[in-house]
C-alpha cells in the first residue's frame, strides 16, 4: 500500500491497446493505492500525438488520485521528433531512467508530504 | 524525379496503423535513413494513417522509394481515402483545430517532420495527403 506502480511499455501499441493500458493503470493505481507511477519507454521508437495524448491523461487521472507520473527513458530521436511534431507533454515529469525516475518520485513525494504538513499547520 | 519502387499498405483498422509504422520503418531503414529520420517519417506517418482511418473511414498507403535529378534517394508515403473530405485545409493544418478528440497536432505537425507535403482533398470525394522524406 503506498508503493509505486511500474509499468515498462514493450511493444508498439496499436490505438485500443494505448487506451486500454491507460484504463488498467488508473485502475490499477486505486487498488494499490500507489503514490507514484513510473512508465518505462524505453523500448518505444516512436511517440506519436496518440501515444503522447495517453501518457498525458494518465498522468492527470494519477494526480487526481493523489500519485505522481514520471515517465523515464524516451530516447533522444523519440524526444528530438516530438518536439518537431508539436507536442507539448506539458504537466509530464520525465527522467532518463528508471533509477532516477525512482529518486525523482520520492523527491517529489517528499515535497508533497512537506506542503501538506504545511497546510496542516496554518 | 524517379518512382523507383512502390507498395501500398491498406488502412482498416488501428493494428493497420502499426503494420504501416513498421512498413515504413523498413523503407527507412533500407534507404540508410539515420535513427532520428527514421523516427520522423515513421511518426508523421502514424499521425496521417490515424487521420485516413479516423476522418476518412479508412484508406490506402501507398510507400515510394524515389530518386532525385541527382540522384538523392528520398521515401514518398502518399494516403488516400474517399472518406468526407476537408472542408477548409488551412483550418485543419493549423496545429490545435480538431474535430474530433485528438489535439490537432497531426496534419501540422506531419507537414513540420517532411520535406515535401502535399494535401488534396475535395469534400465529398476524399483526402489525399503526399509526404516526402529525402535522406
Ligand atoms: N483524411 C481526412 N479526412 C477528413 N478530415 C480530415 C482528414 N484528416 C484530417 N481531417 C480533419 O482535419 C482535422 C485536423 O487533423 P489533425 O490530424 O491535425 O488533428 P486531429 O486528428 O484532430 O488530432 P490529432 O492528430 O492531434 O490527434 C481533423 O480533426 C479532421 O477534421
Ligand atoms: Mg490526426
Amino acid at each position: 500500500m503506498g508503493g509505486f506502480l511500474l509499468v515498462t511499455i514493450q511493444v508498439d501499441m496499436h490505438d485500443r491497446l494505448a487506451l486500454t493500458l491507460q484504463d488498467d493503470l488508473t485502475s490499477m493505481v486505486v487498488r494499490h493505492r500507489a503514490r507514484g507511477v513510473l512508465i518505462d519507454i524505453s523500448a518505444l521508437e516512436m511517440v506519436d500525438s496518440f501515444i503522447g495524448r495517453m501518457l498525458g491523461t494518465i498522468a492527470s487521472m494519477a494526480t487526481l488520485l493523489d500519485a505522481i507520473t514520471v515517465v523515464v527513458g524516451m530516447q533522444p530521436s523519440v524526444a528530438i521528433t516530438l518536439v518537431e511534431l508539436g507536442l507539448p507533454l506539458k504537466g509530464i515529469r520525465t527522467a532518463l531512467d528508471v533509477e532516477k525516475g525512482m529518486a525523482a518520485l520520492q523527491t517529489a513525494l517528499a515535497e508533497n508530504e512537506d506542503g501538506g504538513d504545511e497546510a496542516h499547520q496554518q | 524525379m524517379k518512382l523507383i519502387s512502390s507498395e501500398s499498405v491498406p488502412v482498416r483498422t488501428p493494428e493497420d496503423i502499426v503494420a504501416v509504422r513498421q512498413a515504413v520503418r523498413r523503407k527507412a531503414v533500407k534507404l540508410g535513413f539515420g535513427l532520428v529520420d527514421q523516427t520522423k517519417v515513421v511518426t508523421a506517418s502514424s499521425e496521417l494513417a490515424r487521420n485516413t482511418l479516423d476522418y476518412g473511414g479508412g484508406g490506402i498507403v501507398q510507400l515510394e522509394i524515389v530518386e532525385s535529378e541527382r540522384s538523392k534517394s528520398g521515401l514518398r508515403l502518399i494516403f488516400e481515402d474517399r472518406g468526407p473530405g476537408i472542408p477548409d485545409i488551412d483550418l485543419a493544418l493549423s496545429d490545435g483545430y480538431t474535430t474530433g478528440a485528438g489535439m490537432g497536432l497531426g496534419l501540422g505537425g506531419a507537414k513540420r517532420l517532411s520535406h515535401e507535403f502535399e494535401i488534396w482533398s475535395k469534400p465529398g470525394e476524399g483526402t489525399r495527403v503526399s509526404i516526402l522524406r529525402w535522406k
